[in-house]
């Protein structure tokens, strides 16, 4: 017999209430109960830095949380950044310095890197790239990505 | 892959907690989830039962006591890693932290989870080592300390019974006199290193080594304090003569070989990494003494 619980979890300021074995992970959670596929499935050991959101405002991998465990808790996924079709500046930053290829890493980069501007707001190289050690990135190389965020912190400080 | 059905349990009280561990049949506990959770995806782990510790506020807490720093299983590494009390009273955890995984992982990992995973070159676990921390175990039959030489048992294996759970840990604090250093060699930078190396060192008056402490992980299933490297350094000139000499021993140490580092590998890496911390300790001890 499934071991089975009721919870709600706010997803980007919407509370959803499901019943879920508790077996399953947040990712799975937020993927195959909400529809919300922007959280993107890696490895599933914590390692790739894919499945990365925001539990309670502090960056997470999705893939090693139980979707039980957040009952109660209030969860950002990349698809809380744009407004309708209108890009973040820091999405908007992406898209300007080619910070993306294949586009697998983006939403976990993303939210790692909402998590570190709103806790540094002017990051020097070192630091931007200290913060995204945790998401793998097979395509860019990480220059783009890391000109991205550093753009991505000008114009945030600039009032975009 | 997706971990095996279980039975959730998430106690509010360390009591409900070793309750449940006494009564329940291949039941793990889950702290910050960030080893257990990848075997458990990965199936090398299968508990019948989970007791997810996470929601037992009992268990998260950072005191200063005297000399010493009492740590909760549950303090998040994070939480740790942002403290000024650690920052001013224990710099070397500080300084371990650094390189503890990834801001994402110490978010959720937790000092506890870190220990009882036991990782050969875990970080804390080195730094526990290297401070002879006590660690406290509870159970349903009482609570039960455990020096940290008693508690790693064998590869990723801890002393803890069954039906015990590592409930918060005591360190003892280096004299604030004290230098300090942590490294370590890693692939990448937040992988578990091949081998890693903390050093402590006080400095009498004449600026001769008064005290020395060195834990080294990596070599084998645990780090080791090697003792008569530490007492061969006492009453030495600290220059780099003594570390160089002192690095050339701990290159002697036993060290296993596995699938991707050989044994040899590893004893050179200890020769590096102990001078560096050594000639680090040293002249951090000397700036006190000067400033």
């Amino acid at each position: 017999m499934a071991d089975m619980r009721t919870i709600a979890v706010t997803v980007n300021e919407c509370v959803y209430r499901r019943e879920v074995e508790t077996r399953m992970t947040l990712v799975d959670f937020l993927r195959h109960e909400l529809d919300l596929t922007g959280t993107h499935v890696g490895c599933e050991h914590g390692v790739c830095g894919a499945c990365t959101v925001l539990v309670g405002g502090a960056s997470a991998r999705a893939c090693l949380l139980l979707a039980v465990q957040c009952d109660g808790a209030e969860v950002a996924t990349v698809e809380s950044l744009s407004d309708g079709e209108k890009l973040n500046p820091l999405q908007q930053a992406f898209q300007d310095n080619h910070g993306l290829q294949c586009g697998f890493c983006t939403p976990g980069v993303l939210m790692t890197l909402t998590e570190f501007l709103r806790d540094h707001p002017d990051p020097g190289e070192a630091e931007v790239r200290d913060a995204l050690s945790g998401n793998l990135c097979r395509c860019t190389g990480y220059q783009a990505i890391v000109a991205a965020a550093l753009d991505a912190a000008k114009r945030m400080r600039e009032g975009a | 892959m997706k971990p095996a059905p279980f039975v959730y349990h998430d106690p509010r009280s360390l009591s409900e907690a070793i309750d449940l561990l006494a009564s329940l049949d291949n039941a793990r506990v889950l702290a910050g989830g960030q080893s257990l959770m990848p075997m458990m995806n990965f199936r090398y782990a299968m508990p019948d039962h989970l007791i997810d510790l996470n929601k037992i506020g009992e268990l998260a807490y950072l005191h200063g006591e005297g000399d010493t720093l009492r740590i909760g299983a549950m303090t998040r590494q994070r939480d740790l890693e942002f403290s000024a009390e650690v920052g001013r009273r224990c710099p070397i955890l500080h300084e371990a932290l650094d390189h503890v995984g990834h801001r994402q992982t110490r978010n959720r990992g937790t000092i506890g989870g870190s220990l009882c995973h036991l990782d050969p070159s875990a970080e804390l676990v080195n730094v526990t080592a290297l401070l002879g921390g006590t660690l406290h175990a509870a159970s349903k039959c009482g609570k039960r300390d455990i020096a940290f030489a008693e508690f790693a048992a064998a590869y990723m294996t801890t002393s803890l019974e069954p039906d015990e759970l590592l409930a918060g840990i005591t360190l003892p604090l280096p004299g604030r006199q004290y230098g300090h250093a942590f490294v370590e060699f890693a692939r990448r930078h937040g992988d578990f290193a091949i081998v890693a190396c903390s050093a402590l060192i006080g400095l009498d008056r004449n600026a001769n080594i008064a005290d020395a402490a060195i834990a080294l992980s990596g070599l084998g299933h645990a780090p080791v304090r090697p003792v008569s490297i530490e007492r061969g350094l006492k009453g030495q000139k600290a220059d780099v003569d003594a570390f160089k000499a002192a690095a050339a021993e701990a290159a002697k140490l036993d060290a296993t070989t596995d699938a991707y580092v050989t044994a040899a590998y590893r004893r050179h890496r200890a020769r590096v990494l102990t001078y560096r911390a050594l000639k680090q300790a040293a002249a951090r001890a000397m700036e006190k003494a000067n400033g």
